[in-house]
């Protein structure tokens, strides 16, 4: 059908580029999926699905954020020292019970994404620099309040971790949820529609009366507060509270799930079926080469060619 | 304690205007006193700020001004300034390179790997390997179209992963003989000042006429100002793009093979978080992260108030390092805040 399509007007050309911008995320999870359940031997089994999927479950919360704050063409660097300064707080706050630690550790994401926030709406600070400031600033906080790893020995945060409900890890029901959430947020709400049009077009949306300020600061806050949670779950299922390594390269995992699944970084649009798709492409993709034994040095080249090839395939589409 | 003085740059030039220096053509449009007042405090705040940071520095510490520690500040202010070199050459032309760090971090294992087989592979196989990561960035943004913090990301992923695997997954450490002629570079010293601060000050220099007086400069200046207009003008842009990107990659490649001569080894875990500095120097420096318009000695204002910043943490001995990344990022988002409103205040004159 498209290729007979293809001889005929230029125009199928853009829409077959179109459909493999939109769907070419499900079809590589469907050919990695293959490739595995071929070559990998124990992949198809209930416990590597299982480890498969708790390892993805932060990454898609992070990126949940970070498809927002892309849809409203902006993007946020700050999110890998979000989740280091919630895995300190976590721990600082720990004697108070998991329900305060909790509740303090997603505050400070709140507050990091109304620092980001107000530095992009209110002073027109462009977003990679102002979350890049942020970036380094906040993990300096995270050290300062926790400066060496530290075990995490509470039995409600071991269950968080490790726990299951029918089977499936809390980590991974919370991931859905979360993603649910977002989805039917962006979709349904007047908040996801304003999102959008303040991405397509912010002179535009400014004229039509939107609130474009209080707006983007959500935006940002609830980046900010996935991460921290993203952190938490992180830290619940290590066990320990590293504010050193947890979360680094995180910004450049979530900007890859959410670009390979088809959002636009030119903001205006945001496809969270492709972003949940995209956190599961880049985890098979690594667990795929460590798998057959190929170094790290490996898997973060091909990262960088999978991140290079999805946004070539998307600027097809984009507005020029 | 940097707060109050990141606020100077807008009351500061604001009293007494400093005198004019080189940047001075983008300031007078025949406008108002005011536009011309913070378009100073936009190009000489950064240097106001340094000599306050400096005299109170001097004052407030002993061991400041000692030729011992001067020496040391300028020598490990070289490899930054390199970096910076290239990167303001690139935000004029309105992009940013986020892979310098690595690509640093690469320089440097590279030299140090090649300076057994002489200071020549030492010095050129850093350069070559590191200016054409440039290149093909500079290739993706100029003729792919693609956008510059994304592919030079994809690029600092994967310059580590290059790296790793030269270091065998980072476990080996290449040394540089002690006596070779390319450890002489980071080591020696011309008239008490270390060669990397000489050759720095070289590449300043050159850099600086090539901006301001020569051909390549103008393109690069109208590339960041107006990309179309530019283009109508029938300036080379695409060209202009791969140039300054390939730029960024050979100097960061370059100050990373001066790095190993100075530390007589290639170190892998080197360069984290240097993209930010050097870009948080450029912007200090008063380049307009836009684009259009910015200046070489700018940038190094920028890099040397890094520095001496840092110098003052590390003189205050109870502040560790951690301290050292909230005050540079806070310093960042000050100055940031504070071109972000001179600018609009200009525009909206």
């Amino acid at each position: 059908m498209t290729e007979l399509a293809l001889k005929g007007a230029p125009v199928d050309r853009a829409r077959l580029l179109r459909l493999l911008q939109e769907y070419g995320v499900y079809a590589g999870v469907a050919v990695l999926l293959l490739v595995n359940i071929a070559l990998t031997p124990h992949f198809l089994s209930t416990e590597n699905f299982r480890t498969q999927a708790v390892q993805v479950a932060p990454v898609l919360i992070v990126a949940l954020g970070m498809a927002l704050a892309i849809g409203s063409e902006g993007v946020d660097l700050s999110v890998g020292s979000v989740m280091a300064l919630s895995t300190s707080l976590l721990s600082l706050y720990l004697g108070y019970g998991p329900w305060v630690a909790l509740v303090v550790a997603m505050l400070g994401g709140a507050v990091v994404g109304l620092a980001n926030g107000s530095l992009i709406a209110f002073i027109g600070v462009q977003p990679i620099v102002a979350t890049l400031a942020l970036m380094v600033a906040v993990r300096g906080v995270a050290l300062v309040l926790l400066p060496q790893l530290k075990d995490v020995r509470d039995p409600g945060m071991a269950s968080l971790g490790t726990g299951d409900l029918f089977g499936v890890p809390y980590l991974v029901l919370i991931a859905a949820a979360l993603a649910l959430a977002v989805g039917f947020t962006v979709r349904r709400t007047t908040f996801g529609r304003q999102l959008l049009a303040i991405g397509d077009s912010r002179p535009a949306a400014r004229l039509a009366g939107l609130p474009v300020r209080r707006v983007l600061i959500t935006v940002y806050v609830i980046a900010g507060v996935l991460a921290a949670i993203a952190g938490v779950l992180a830290t619940a299922r290590l066990q320990a509270s590293d504010p050193t390594s947890l979360g680094t390269l995180m910004e450049l995992s979530a900007i890859t799930a959410v670009v390979v699944g088809g959002t636009p970084l030119s903001g205006g649009r945001i496809r969270i079926g492709g972003t949940v798709a995209g956190a599961v492409l880049i985890q098979l993709l690594t667990a795929t080469l460590i798998k057959h034994d190929l170094p790290p040095s490996w898997t973060q080249i091909a990262q960088a060619v999978v991140i290079v090839l999805a946004v070539y395939a998307a600027r097809e589409r984009g507005k020029r | 304690m940097t707060h109050t003085h990141t606020e100077r740059p807008a009351s500061a030039t604001g009293g007494g205007p400093s005198p004019a220096g080189d940047g001075s053509d983008e300031a007078p449009l025949g406008a108002s006193r005011a536009e011309a007042l913070s378009a100073l405090a936009q190009q000489h705040g950064a240097l106001v700020t340094l000599v306050l940071v400096a005299v109170g520095a001097s004052i407030g510490f002993d061991t400041f001004l000692t030729g011992d520690n001067l020496e040391n500040m300028a020598v490990s202010s070289a490899f930054l300034a390199i970096v910076a070199l290239g990167m303001t050459f690139v935000i004029i032309t309105g992009g940013i390179d986020l892979s310098v760090g690595s690509l640093f971090a690469l320089g440097g294992v590279l030299a140090a790997w090649g300076s057994r087989y002489g200071t020549l592979v030492a010095l050129l196989l850093p350069l070559a390997v590191c200016g054409l990561i440039g290149l093909v960035n500079g290739l993706l943004i100029a003729r792919a179209r693609l956008a510059p913090f994304i592919v030079t990301l994809a690029a600092m992923l994967a310059a580590r992963g290059i790296l790793l695997a030269v270091t065998d997954e980072g476990s080996t450490t290449y040394l540089v003989d002690e006596s070779s002629f390319f450890a002489s570079l980071g080591q020696e010293k011309l008239l008490g000042v270390g060669v990397p601060v000489w050759i720095t000050a070289a590449l300043f220099v050159a850099g600086a006429v090539a901006l301001r007086r020569g051909r390549f400069g103008q393109y690069v200046y109208a590339v960041g100002g107006n990309e179309d207009a530019a283009a109508l003008m029938g300036a080379p842009v695409a060209r202009t793009k791969i140039a300054v990107y390939t730029l960024s990659g050979l100097c960061a490649g370059l100050a990373g093979a001066l790095n190993a001569a100075w530390l007589v080894s290639g170190v892998t875990i080197l360069g984290t978080g240097m993209e930010l500095e050097a870009i948080a120097a450029v912007v200090i420096g008063g380049t307009l992260l836009t684009g259009g318009f910015g200046f070489i000695s700018g940038s190094l204002v920028g890099v040397l108030l890094l520095k001496v910043i840092q110098n003052v943490i590390n003189q205050i001995g109870s502040l560790d390092s951690a301290y050292q990344q909230v005050v540079s990022g806070a310093f960042l988002a000050v100055v940031v805040i504070a071109q972000t409103w001179l600018g609009r205040r200009r525009r909206m004159m």
